[in-house]
C-alpha cells in the first residue's frame, strides 16, 4: 500500500524520462509540484478546476488536467510535460499555422494534440473536436489551432503511408 | 490548491481498503473513498468538502476490471469514463458518459465517482438503471450484491464504510437499440438541462432522465405512458410531463419553463429515434 | 526608386515569440518563484452590499506560517484611475460580492488560503442595487454616500452627489428636439446585457518587494506599468523614481490588465512583512469577480429619418453598469458618448451616457472600450429601422455612412486620413457575405439560414498627452536591440515594431532583437498598451528612433568613407555611397564607432532614440461634448451567417466576416489573427457570456465551468477577413490601430442574424437558445 501522512514526504516522480525527488503534501496537486518543485512551468495554472486545459500534461500518455491529480497519485507513472517535448511536428505546426498568440494555452493544446496524434492518428473532425474541447483559448478563435491539429494528423498519415 | 492537509492511502486489496477505513474511523477521522478524485479536488479547494484521510481505490484490481465475464459485463468502480466509452462494451453507457465534462477530465473521472457525485446529475446512472444493473459492494460486512434500483433512490444510498467494487450488467442489454441525448444551456461541455438514456427491450422503451428534476430517475409511470400505443407521441409527451417525480428544477442552466420545453423536445427526439426499434 | 529587397512592412513575418511559446519556455509572471518568497491570499466579501461590523482574525493567526494579516484599516483611502472612489481593501462597507476585505501573508500559499478562509466577518446587510435601472431610480439606496467628494484624477468625470451616477457625459449636437419632430420614420428600442469578464487564460498575478533603500519593485501581469508607478506615487506617496515595474509577456489581457487593482494590495502586503517579496496570484474565481470585469449596459436608442431614409436625429441613453466602482467604466462612459452614433452621419445628436454604480463586481476597460456595446445597440436599431422604412438594411447603412467632410458627435471634422472609407467596407462586406443571394432562407432540412450585418467605428481615446518612446542599440555584429515599453499581450506588437525597424533600416528582421520584457527603469515611457494605440504611438516612436540611428550611422560612415552624410544611403547591413553602392562600410564596423587602421577611433556606439506624443487632442466640453478626443477612427463592417433550428432555438455560426479599414496593414497575417480572435471574443461574449446574479447580488457563476466561453468547435466554420487600406497620413507607414476592432461589430451582427432567422427582435445578450425561445414565446403571445 502506498500511503502518506499529513506531513511532507519525499516521493519519486517520473517526469520527462527522468526520476525526480519531490517533497510533497498529500494535498499537493501534480500541477503545484511540477511548477513549484521541478520548475516545469510550461504547465500553466489558470483555473485549478479542470475547466480550461492550460495545465494539461500526459500521464501514461493520456492527457490529464494536472490540477485534477494529486501528485501522490502519479507516483510510478510516466509524466510528460511540454518541456519533455522538443522540436516535435506539432510544435512546428502551431508555429507554422499561426496558432499561437499570447501562448498561455499553447502547451496544454500542444500536449493534448500530441496525445491525440499518438492515440488516434485516424481521428475524424468529431474526435478532434471532442479532444480539443478540453482546452480553452481566448486569443485565436480556434481556427488556426484546428488547422495545426489537422495538419499534424495528416502528416502522421502521410508518414505511415510512406 | 487544497488548503487543508489529509492522509492518503492507496490499498491494493479490498480487505486492505476496508481495514484502512475501519482503522481511520476508529481514530475519529473523516474518511472518504477516492477513485478519480476530480470532484474531491474541485470541491475541497473551495472548502465544500473536507477529509482527514482519503482512500484511493485505484490500486485494487477488482475495481479496475472492464470485461465481459460470461453473460455479464463487469465494470470496476475505478474505471475511467473514457475507458468505458473506448471499450464500446455497452454503447449506451459509453455514449452517455462521453457527454460528461470534457475529454481530458474523462481520463480521470471514474464511473464510481460519477455515481457518487455530490452534484445532482450523475448521468452514468441512467444507462445502468434502464439495464437493471446490479452493484457489488464491499464493507465491513463483506461483499454483497444488490440490484442498483434498490440502492439508488435519488442518490446512491449505501452504508458508511461501504463502496462500490463493480457494476454488473447482463450482456443482453448491451446490444439493445438505444438513444442517448444530452441538452445543455449552450456549450457541449457543461451540465445538462436535460439528459436522457433510453433503450428498447422487447419493444418496450426504458428511459432514465437527469437534469430535469433535482436527481436522476427512472420512472415506471412515465415508461408505461411512453409504451402506451393508444397515445400519439404528443399525448405521450404531455402525459409524461405530468408524471415527473418532482417539479422541474430552475437554476443557472435554465429556467423551469425552458427546461420543460427542452424536456418535451428531447422526449420527442427519443421517441422518434426509438420508433423503428419498437415496431 | 530602388526596390528594397529587405522590405518587411506588409509582409507576413512570423511572430518573433512563437517558437519559445510552442516550447512552453516563455515564463509569465506567475512562473517565477524564489526560495523564501511569501504568499498573499485575499479574504473577500460574501455580501454584495453591507456594513462591515467587525473582522475577526483570531483563528487565522493560529494557522502555521502566517506572517501578516491586514484589513482595510491599514489604508482607509480611495484610489482610482479616473475618479478615486475605491478602497483597495474595503473599510466601513462592502459594495460587491468578492470585494477584498483582508490579506493574509504566509510562507506557503495554502497556509495563506487556510488562514484567509478562517477570517470571520460580521456584516450588517444593506439593500442591494442589482441593476442599472434600480440604481437610476431617485429613491435607490446609495452605494457611495459621498461621491461628490471623491478626487477627480482626470477632468472628464462628473459624479452626481446623492445619486448612483458615477459620471454623466453629454453630447448635444445640432437641435435634436426640433429635428425629431420632423422625422418621417422613427424607431426607439431598449437593449441590455449583464456584466461579463475578460477571462484571459492567464489569471492576474503580481510580486512586490520593497528593498531597504525604499525602492518598490513590482513584477506584474499588466498592460500599464507606468500607470502602476503613477498610482503608487499618487496614493501611496512613493517617489516615481523609486518604483520599478517589470512586465514579462502576458497571457492575454483584453483590457482587463489595463487598470491597477492587485498591485496596491501586494504593496500593502509586502509593507506588512517588512518589504519582503510577496506574491499575490489570483485564483480563477478571484480573477473573474474580485478583479474588474466587463461593463453591463442598458441602452435606449431613438433614430429618426426623412422620407428617403436619411438619418436626421438620434438620441442615445446609455446606462453603463460599472458595478461598485467607476474605474475605467467612467472612461468607457465617455467613449460611448464620443462615438454614440456609430459610423453614420447625423446632424442632430443627443446623448446621455451615465456611469452607474450598482452592487455588482466593478468593471474596467474591455477590448473595444464601449464600442462592442454601443454598436450592438446601434446596429440592432438600424435593422429595426430598416424594417419600418421597408428598406434593405445594407442600403440604409450605405446611404447614411459617415464620410470625409461630415463631423463626428463631438464635432471633429472628418477627412479621408482620419476616417478611412466606411462605404467601401460596407460594399466589400456585402459582396463577401453574398448579401444579394438573400439574407434568409430555409434549408431542405427545415433549418433557417440567415445573415446579419453590422458597421462600426472607433476612435482611440488616449490621454491627450499619450506617448511612447523607443531605443535602438546596435551590437558589434551589426544587429540591433529594440527597447520599447509596449507590452506583448499576444497581439504581436513586438513583431510589428521589429518589422518597422527592419523596414526603416532596410535590414533583415532576424537582425532585430526585441526585448520582450518591459522594465520601466530602462525602457522609455509608454502611456499604456491599450486602445489599439500601440502600432500608432510606439510605431511612430520606433521610426523616429530608426531615423536617429540612421543619422548616427551615416555620420560615422561619412568619417570612415571621407564623404558627406548626404551622399550616403543605408541598407542590407551597410552604409554606402548612393552613386556607387559597392563603395561602403558594414554596420558591424561602425556599430561601436569606427576604428581607423592606425587604432584611432571616432563616434562610438550607435544608440538611436525616438519618441512620439499625441498632438492636438482635447478633453470634451462638459455641456455639449465638443472636443477632439482621438487622432483617427478605424472603421469596418462585419457580418455573420447562422443556421438556426426553429425546433429548439439552437444555432450554429457558419460564417463570420470582417472588412476593416485600418490604414496600411503592417503584417497581413497577424492582422488576420487579430480580426479572427476579435470576432471569436465578440461572438463568445454575445452568445455565451455574462454573470448571473442572485437576488442578493451574489455571482452565481464565478467559475469557468459555469461562466462558459466558446470552446473549440463552437467557432464559426469559416472566418473571412479583408482589409481596405486607406492610409492614415500621420500613421507609421499609413497604419491606424486595429487591435480591438475584430470584436466590435460581432454582437450586433449575430443579434441581427438571429433576429432575422427567428423573425423576432433579439435585444438582450447573451443570445442563448433559451433567450431566443423566450422572446419568441412572448412575441407569439403578443400576436395572439
Amino acid at each position: 500500500m502506498i500511503s502518506n501522512g499529513t506531513s511532507k514526504t519525499v516521493v519519486k516522480l517520473h517526469v520527462n524520462g527522468e526520476t525526480r525527488d519531490v517533497m510533497i503534501r498529500s494535498a499537493d496537486t501534480l500541477l503545484e509540484t511540477l511548477r513549484e518543485q521541478l520548475g516545469l512551468t510550461g504547465a500553466k495554472r489558470a483555473c485549478q478546476n479542470g475547466d480550461c486545459g492550460a495545465c494539461t500534461v500526459l500521464v501514461n500518455g493520456e492527457p490529464m488536467h494536472a490540477c485534477l491529480s494529486l501528485s501522490i497519485e502519479t507516483v510510478n507513472q510516466p509524466i510528460m510535460t511540454i518541456e519533455g517535448l522538443r522540436n516535435s511536428s506539432i510544435q512546428q505546426e502551431f508555429v507554422d499555422k499561426w496558432a499561437i498568440q499570447c501562448g498561455y494555452c499553447t502547451p496544454g493544446f500542444i500536449l493534448n494534440c500530441h496525445a491525440l496524434a499518438n492515440k488516434r492518428p485516424d481521428a475524424d473532425d468529431e474526435t478532434i473536436e471532442e479532444w480539443m474541447q478540453s482546452n480553452l483559448c481566448r486569443c485565436t478563435g480556434y481556427q488556426e489551432i484546428k488547422e495545426a491539429v489537422k495538419s499534424v494528423l495528416q502528416n502522421h498519415k502521410n508518414d505511415s503511408a510512406s | 490548491m487544497i488548503p487543508f492537509d489529509f492522509e492518503y492511502y492507496r490499498p491494493e486489496s479490498l480487505t486492505e481498503a476496508v481495514q484502512t477505513y475501519e482503522t481511520l474511523i476508529s481514530q475519529s477521522k473523516t474518511v472518504l473513498y477516492y477513485s478519480g478524485g476530480t470532484e474531491f479536488l474541485t470541491f475541497s479547494r473551495v472548502n465544500q468538502l473536507y477529509a482527514d484521510a482519503i482512500i484511493d481505490l485505484k490500486g485494487i484490481p477488482e475495481c479496475n476490471v472492464l470485461e465481459l465475464q460470461e453473460d455479464q459485463l463487469v465494470i470496476g468502480s475505478a474505471v475511467s469514463l473514457n475507458n468505458i466509452t473506448e471499450s464500446n462494451l455497452y454503447p449506451l453507457l459509453g455514449q452517455t458518459v462521453k457527454k460528461i465534462a470534457d475529454h481530458t477530465s474523462r481520463n480521470k473521472i471514474s464511473i464510481g465517482g460519477n455515481l457518487h457525485s455530490r452534484l445532482i446529475y450523475r448521468e452514468a446512472v441512467l444507462p445502468l438503471l434502464v439495464a437493471d444493473a446490479t452493484v457489488k459492494l464491499t464493507g465491513n460486512d463483506g461483499e454483497t450484491v444488490h440490484p442498483l434500483k434498490d440502492l439508488f433512490n435519488q442518490e446512491l444510498k449505501i452504508n458508511p464504510g461501504q463502496f462500490i467494487v463493480q457494476i454488473n450488467i447482463s450482456k443482453d442489454y448491451t446490444t439493445l437499440p438505444f438513444v442517448s441525448l444530452k441538452k445543455t444551456k449552450i456549450s457541449k461541455v457543461g451540465y445538462p438541462v436535460v439528459s436522457i438514456a433510453a433503450l428498447v427491450k422487447e419493444r418496450q422503451i426504458r428511459a432514465a432522465l437527469s437534469g430535469v428534476c433535482p436527481y436522476p430517475f427512472r420512472s415506471s409511470e412515465i415508461e408505461s405512458v411512453l409504451n402506451n400505443s393508444s397515445l400519439t407521441k404528443e399525448e405521450k409527451i404531455e402525459k409524461a410531463g405530468t408524471l415527473l417525480p418532482s417539479p422541474i428544477i430552475e437554476d443557472i442552466q435554465a429556467s423551469r419553463d425552458y427546461r420543460e420545453f427542452v424536456f418535451k423536445n428531447t422526449l420527442l427526439e427519443t421517441l422518434e429515434a426509438l420508433e423503428a426499434a419498437q415496431a | 526608386m530602388m526596390e528594397n529587397p529587405w522590405f518587411s512592412v506588409g509582409k507576413p513575418e512570423h511572430r518573433i515569440d512563437a517558437v519559445a511559446k510552442a516550447a512552453g519556455a516563455v515564463r509569465y509572471t506567475a512562473d517565477y518563484s524564489v526560495p523564501g518568497i511569501l504568499h498573499a491570499k485575499l479574504a473577500t466579501s460574501t455580501q454584495a452590499h453591507a456594513k462591515i461590523k467587525s473582522i475577526d482574525v483570531t483563528e487565522s493567526w493560529k494557522v502555521p506560517g502566517v506572517r501578516a494579516i491586514i484589513t482595510g484599516k491599514i489604508f482607509p483611502f480611495h484610489i482610482g484611475p479616473i475618479l478615486a472612489d475605491r478602497p483597495p481593501l474595503a473599510f466601513e462597507k462592502v459594495r460587491y460580492y468578492g470585494e477584498p476585505l483582508a490579506i493574509v501573508v504566509a510562507d506557503h500559499e495554502y497556509q495563506a488560503k487556510r488562514a484567509a478562509d478562517l477570517i470571520k466577518v460580521e456584516y450588517e446587510p444593506l439593500q442591494v442595487v442589482n441593476s442599472v435601472r434600480e440604481a437610476f431610480k431617485t429613491d435607490a439606496p446609495l452605494i457611495h454616500e459621498n461621491s461628490g467628494q471623491y478626487m477627480k484624477i482626470i477632468s472628464n468625470v462628473y459624479p452626481v452627489q446623492g445619486t448612483n451616477i458615477g459620471s454623466h457625459i453629454k453630447i448635444r449636437k445640432g437641435d435634436f428636439i426640433k429635428a425629431w419632430e420632423n422625422c418621417e420614420y422613427k424607431v426607439k428600442e431598449t437593449y441590455s446585457f449583464n456584466l461579463s469578464d475578460h477571462a484571459a487564460i492567464e489569471p492576474r498575478c503580481v510580486r512586490v518587494e520593497i528593498n531597504p533603500t525604499g525602492k518598490v519593485v513590482v513584477h506584474s501581469t499588466t498592460q500599464s506599468p507606468f500607470t502602476i508607478k503613477k498610482v503608487l506615487n499618487q496614493f501611496f506617496n512613493i517617489d516615481v523614481g523609486n518604483i520599478i515595474v517589470h512586465v514579462p509577456m502576458i497571457g492575454g489581457a483584453f483590457g482587463g490588465k489595463g487598470t491597477v487593482q492587485l498591485e496596491p494590495l501586494a504593496y500593502l502586503a509586502s509593507k506588512a512583512v517588512g518589504g519582503k517579496m510577496v506574491k499575490l496570484e489570483y485564483d480563477r474565481e478571484e480573477d473573474l469577480i474580485t478583479a474588474p470585469g466587463h461593463i453591463g449596459l442598458e441602452a435606449t436608442i431613438a433614430l429618426g429619418t426623412n422620407k428617403s431614409g436619411k438619418l436626421m436625429a438620434g438620441q442615445y441613453t446609455y446606462l453603463i453598469d460599472s458595478g461598485a466602482y467607476t474605474d475605467q467604466a467612467a472612461g468607457i462612459t465617455r467613449a460611448a458618448a464620443i462615438d454614440c452614433t456609430g459610423p453614420y452621419n447625423i446632424a442632430n445628436v443627443w446623448c446621455d451616457s451615465y456611469c452607474m454604480y450598482t452592487n455588482h463586481p466593478y468593471a474596467t476597460s474591455f477590448r473595444g472600450y464601449a464600442h462592442p456595446e454601443l454598436t450592438f445597440a446601434v446596429e440592432r436599431t438600424m435593422d429595426q429601422l430598416a424594417k419600418i422604412i421597408h428598406m434593405d438594411p445594407v442600403e440604409l447603412r450605405t446611404i447614411n455612412a459617415i464620410k470625409p467632410g461630415n463631423s463626428s458627435p463631438t464635432r471633429t471634422t472628418l477627412n479621408a486620413s482620419n476616417i478611412g472609407d466606411v462605404s467601401k467596407c460596407i460594399e466589400r462586406a456585402k459582396e463577401l457575405i453574398n448579401w444579394n443571394e438573400g439574407a434568409r432562407k430555409e434549408t431542405a432540412e427545415g433549418m433557417i439560414r440567415a445573415k446579419g450585418i453590422s458597421t462600426f467605428w472607433k476612435t482611440s481615446t488616449t490621454a491627450t498627452n499619450a506617448q511612447s518612446g523607443a531605443i535602438l542599440k546596435f551590437e558589434p555584429d551589426g544587429s540591433v536591440n529594440l527597447s520599447c515599453a509596449a507590452i506583448e499581450i499576444g497581439q504581436g506588437t513586438k513583431t510589428i515594431l521589429a518589422q518597422m525597424v527592419a523596414e526603416r533600416l532596410k535590414m533583415d528582421i532576424n537582425k532585430v532583437h526585441v526585448t520582450m520584457e518591459v522594465n520601466t527603469q530602462t525602457d522609455p515611457h509608454q502611456w499604456r498598451t491599450v486602445a489599439s494605440s500601440t502600432t500608432f504611438l510606439a510605431g511612430r516612436a520606433v521610426m523616429n528612433a530608426a531615423d536617429d540611428a540612421i543619422a548616427q550611422l551615416k555620420r560615422t560612415a561619412s568619417i570612415a568613407l571621407q564623404c558627406s552624410m548626404e551622399d550616403l544611403e543605408i541598407g542590407g547591413g551597410r552604409v554606402y555611397l548612393k552613386p556607387s553602392p559597392e563603395y561602403g562600410v558594414k554596420i558591424e564596423d561602425i556599430a561601436l564607432g569606427y576604428k581607423f587602421p592606425n587604432g584611432h577611433a571616432v563616434e562610438g556606439q550607435v544608440v538611436g532614440h525616438g519618441r512620439y506624443i499625441q498632438r492636438h487632442l482635447t478633453p470634451m466640453d462638459k455641456d455639449t461634448g465638443f472636443g477632439k478626443p482621438g487622432p483617427w477612427w478605424s472603421v469596418g463592417t462585419q457580418a455573420i451567417e447562422v443556421e438556426w433550428n426553429p425546433k429548439d432555438c439552437t444555432y450554429k455560426i457558419l460564417k463570420a466576416l470582417t472588412v476593416l479599414d485600418g490604414g496600411k496593414i503592417i503584417n497581413p497575417m497577424t492582422a488576420v489573427q487579430q480580426m479572427r480572435g476579435g470576432m471569436y471574443l465578440g461572438l463568445s461574449f454575445a452568445s455565451h457570456e455574462g454573470f448571473q446574479f442572485g437576488t442578493d447580488g451574489t455571482v452565481l457563476n464565478p467559475q469557468l465551468r459555469t461562466y462558459q466561453l466558446m470552446r473549440f468547435g463552437d467557432q464559426p466554420a469559416d472566418y473571412i477577413v479583408d482589409f481596405i487600406e486607406t492610409p492614415a497620413a500621420d500613421g507609421p507607414y499609413g497604419a491606424r490601430g486595429i487591435g480591438e476592432y475584430g470584436v466590435i461589430g460581432m454582437a450586433g451582427a449575430l443579434a441581427n442574424a438571429l433576429s432575422r432567422a427567428a423573425q423576432i427582435e433579439l435585444n438582450h445578450l447573451p443570445l442563448l437558445p433559451e433567450q431566443i425561445w423566450n422572446v419568441r414565446k412572448e412575441f407569439k403571445n403578443d400576436s395572439v
